[in-house]
């Protein structure tokens, strides 16, 4: 075991921001808006760095795909405690087209040529919310998954994971090297602290270009429309159970 | 008899009135023009700043009038302000100094400050507590925030000046409490090893508290000395063998007082003059270890605001100072101290612009969605100028500290007086944007919950202490006129070779009789700021001629005795305020207008709207100076408090006789 734990960063639009439609509606509005990494990548990178300091694991590489503004987002990742970082370089249209399938191919190839033992990643990012990255990328380097983390351990040469799912826990052991993909309670990321942000100054970032890889990335889908959920309509108070009934038999529900 | 000979034009012949009572035939120059009571006044801060000696008498006398003009070359945009002319050099354009990778590292540092004051810090329960909270302490202390300006491989930051200011930005929007115990740490705690410490010094006691292992404090004040700082009483007595100073003496309301382990304090030592034999008391600053023994505080004082902030008496009992622990020159100290507070100063200005935002946002929330009268009340004229005034208030405190945090970072050796100008106008302007913020949310406002009225509380003592408002104004204005003053000693110089001086005395003659026919001395803007805002440059040049002509004819019309003229004083500092805040939102909107950014437009019409009544002020109170009338209202308002004093209290009977 390489001891490497590999981890995907996406950068996001903040979670506290108003999101803005595009008047054109092929998107949301980018240009100008605060952005940061996507909370469930900061909490797969506490768990990596949390998995170093253990000694469980020795080396914890941050990855992220995109246009050269995602540097900051690996520099938070750094700043958190991983080693060092890898900027896959996509832009333009590449960039806008970039979904769960090219990711996973990407940081397959990534597993591989870095000899990974781990790869984890957020189970969601808060833009796409596709929840597919990391199961795609088990699968296509065969490795075994551990999806929805809220607990990981290493047990033996693999690792057991407590799973949130719809009804309740569930504990499963996989053997390395394995994906897993961190859900909300796994565990509390750190405050990057300033000093730390001064030291990751110093870590290396290494640019990579997908086509280095030998990945191709053309997009099975395209995007017809983004809009607005329509406007909530006020709802209506009645007296009685008897008054509910008739409404909803009227407005055809019943 | 020289003036018929060369024709000089009756404007002049004024300033050679000045010859005899300034020249002075055994008192030197700069310092004498200013003492009072033979006590060094604010200006001797100035000089002090300026790393002049600070008591002066003996050595400024051996100064040659050729080495004041070259102090008449000072590219500080205040003190040209005084005579009257313009130095572009500090502030246009709005200067820039972050380079590409300062900027980026800055950047990085916003958030993780932020979210920690928007997550961790809980400034409710501090205020509550009358401390900082134990997790909120040891989480700033791993975040780096107790050595900021501290060098990097002595374990700190290192962050420049306009760095430093962008983070006390945020600290200032959430927690003015914790603010204070992070200022009186770094910014004044142990600022003095910073700026006057030696290898040693530095070595040994800057890695412990750039991670806030050791915390500092600042000891100046005593009973009987606050705004009179040379007047301190604390001995310090070197021992026989040389080694060590014997401390003693009490300091009151010392920030961190209760926690710090490292004290720079501030005491009397007698010094024997090597020439006269003469033994003389002059201040040291020392840097003082709680471990040397003697040193004990008293308990948290209970105050208005800042209730966070640890504030204690510090009495030192004949403690043991080592000689290595001086800090700067036996004798030094006074320099020590106002040059620690002169480059602070910078940073409450920035503090306090973001306590500005933060307020302001609330005040426009509640504006924006409060109905009365059937109307959201942001639509309302009285609420428009509140929200306006407020805006305006907020930019130009910005822009003095960005400013003044980018001159410092350039190297500018001079900025005592824009520093102490951006502490009064920023603790003054946050006093009045925070209580206009309650006033627009009303009974809310005053609720505790709604969290404004404990800025308000916090914000009090921002008048007050490091120098209060008062006798800051006193500072800039005499600063002010001991500068115009030495012009027009360079003036009586030359007069006294006016042919060889025939160029300088003949513009200088041209200038006054424009001057005094109320035509423009030729001063422009044009080219400098940007051609949107050419009228609000105008507004500007007109404002410094005028300044600069009333300034010269109250130093003729007083000479020496301007010390005394407090209400002149006040009046001339208020202007400079004015002029200093008009000409940083025109370097500021001027930029951002080349810039082209989004927010140009608004931020021309801030600039405008600021400038017009600026000037307006500004003219306004230049010509009550002029007018025989003010010296009326000065002369019935020192009566009436004379009258009040004595009385012990207001003087006139009640109305109804009992």
């Amino acid at each position: 075991m390489s001891g490497r734990v590999l981890v995907g960063v996406k950068r996001v639009i903040d979670y506290a921001v108003k999101i803005r439609v595009k008047p054109d509606k092929t998107g949301v509005v980018t240009d100008g808006v605060k952005h940061s990494m996507n909370p469930f990548c900061e909490i797969a990178v506490e768990e990596a760095v949390r998995l170093r300091e253990k000694k469980l694991m020795k080396e914890v590489i941050a990855v992220s795909c995109g246009p050269q503004q995602c540097q900051e987002t690996i520099r938070t990742a750094l700043a958190m405690g991983a080693d060092r970082g890898i900027h896959v370089e996509v832009s333009g249209k590449d960039y806008e087209n970039l979904g769960p399938l090219q990711v996973s191919k990407i940081m397959a190839a990534l597993a591989k040529k870095e000899e990974a033992s781990l790869v984890i990643v957020g189970k969601q990012a808060i833009d796409g919310d596709c929840n597919q990255t990391g199961q795609m990328t088990a699968a296509l380097l065969d490795w075994p998954q551990g999806t929805f983390a809220s607990e990981v351990s290493v047990d033996g040469d693999g690792l057991k994971v407590e799973r949130e799912i719809d009804g309740g826990l569930e504990s499963v052991r996989i053997k390395m090297p394995a994906v897993v993909t961190a859900d909300l309670r796994l565990n509390e990321p750190r405050y990057a602290t300033l000093p730390n942000i001064m030291k990751a100054k110093k870590k290396k970032i290494a640019s990579v270009k997908p086509a280095d890889l030998g990945v191709e990335l053309t997009s099975r889908l395209e995007i017809l429309a983004v809009e607005d959920p329509p406007q909530r309509q006020s709802g209506v108070k009645v007296e009685s159970v008897q008054d509910l009934v008739t409404k909803l038999r009227d407005s055809g529900t019943l | 008899m020289l003036l018929r000979k060369v024709g000089f034009s009756p404007v002049l012949s004024t300033a050679l009135r000045l010859a005899p009572s300034a020249s002075g035939s055994a008192r030197p120059a700069e310092s004498s023009l200013f003492t009072y009571n033979g006590r060094p006044y604010a200006s001797q801060a100035a000089e002090a700043v300026l790393d002049k000696h600070a008591t002066g008498s003996e050595t400024a006398a051996k100064t040659s009038t050729d080495k004041k003009t070259s102090d008449l070359e000072s590219k500080s945009f205040a003190v040209n302000m005084f005579k009257g002319q313009i130095s572009t050099a500090q502030v246009f354009p709005f200067p820039s100094v972050m380079n590409e990778e300062q900027t980026q590292f800055l950047s990085e540092l916003v958030g993780p400050v932020a979210k920690f004051f928007e997550t961790v810090n809980d400034p409710m329960k501090n205020d509550e507590l009358e401390k900082v909270e134990d997790g909120t302490m040891e989480g700033l202390k791993e975040m780096g925030a107790f050595g900021l300006q501290v060098p990097s491989h002595l374990g700190g930051l290192g962050l420049t000046n306009t760095q430093y200011a962008r983070l006390v930005e945020i600290v200032g929007m959430h927690d003015l409490g914790v603010g204070i115990t992070l200022g009186a740490h770094q910014s004044i705690g142990f600022k003095g090893i910073l700026l006057f410490g030696n290898k040693q010094q530095k070595e040994k006691y800057l890695p412990k508290l750039a991670t806030g292992e050791t915390i500092a404090a600042f000891c100046l004040t005593e009973p009987s000395s606050g705004s009179d700082a040379a007047s301190i009483k604390t001995v310090a007595v070197q021992s026989d063998c040389g080694q060590y100073f014997t401390l003693s003496g009490g300091k009151i309301w010392i920030s961190n007082g209760g926690l710090a382990e490292i004290f720079t304090v501030f005491a009397k030592t007698p010094i024997k003059d090597k020439t006269t034999g003469e033994v003389k008391d002059k201040i040291t600053a020392f840097i003082v270890e709680r471990g040397f023994g003697g040193v004990t505080h008293g308990p948290p004082e209970k105050k208005m605001g800042i209730k966070a902030s640890n504030t204690a008496e510090v009495h030192f009992d004949a403690v043991r100072v080592p000689l290595e622990n001086v800090l700067g020159e036996v004798g030094g100290g006074f320099k020590v101290a106002m040059n620690i507070l002169n480059n602070g100063r910078f940073g409450m200005a920035a503090a306090l612009s973001g306590t500005m935002k933060g307020v302001i946002s609330k005040a426009v929330d509640h504006a924006a969605n409060r109905t009365q009268f059937g109307n959201k009340i942001h639509n309302f004229g009285v609420i428009q100028e509140k929200v306006a005034r407020m805006a305006m208030m907020q930019y130009v405190t910005e822009s003095m500290a960005y400013m003044i945090s980018a001159n410092m970072d350039m190297g500018a050796s001079e900025f005592q007086i824009e520093a102490a100008i951006s502490k009064i106008f920023a603790s003054e302007a946050a006093w009045t944007v925070t209580d206009e913020c309650i006033q627009i949310m009303g009974g809310m406002g005053f609720m505790k919950d709604a969290g404004l009225e404990r800025v308000m509380r916090d914000l009090r003592i921002f008048r007050i202490f490091e120098g209060t408002n008062d006798i800051l104004r006193l500072f800039v204005a005499l600063n002010g006129f001991q500068n115009a003053g030495k012009q027009l000693k360079g003036l009586q110089h030359a007069l006294k070779n006016p042919i060889g001086n025939a160029g300088f005395l003949a513009g200088e003659i041209s200038k006054r009789a424009k001057r005094k026919a109320g035509l423009s001395s030729g001063l422009s803007l044009h080219g400098t700021v940007h051609p949107e805002l050419a009228e609000s440059g105008e507004l500007l040049v007109k404002a410094i001629e005028q300044f600069g002509g009333v300034v010269e004819d109250q130093l003729l019309k007083h000479g020496k005795k301007i010390v005394d003229e407090q209400f002149v004083l006040k009046r001339v500092s208020d202007s400079a305020i004015d002029l200093y805040a008009m000409v940083v939102v025109l370097s500021r909107a001027s930029r951002s207008l080349s810039q082209g950014h989004s927010s140009a437009q608004h931020e021309k019409v801030l600039c405008e709207t600021w400038c017009l009544e600026a000037h307006d002020r500004i003219m306004n109170d230049m010509k009550a100076l002029q007018s025989s009338s003010s010296k009326r209202l000065f002369k019935n308002l020192r009566a009436i408090s004379t009258a009040v004093v004595e009385n012990g209290g207001v003087v006139s009977p009640h109305p109804l006789g009992f």
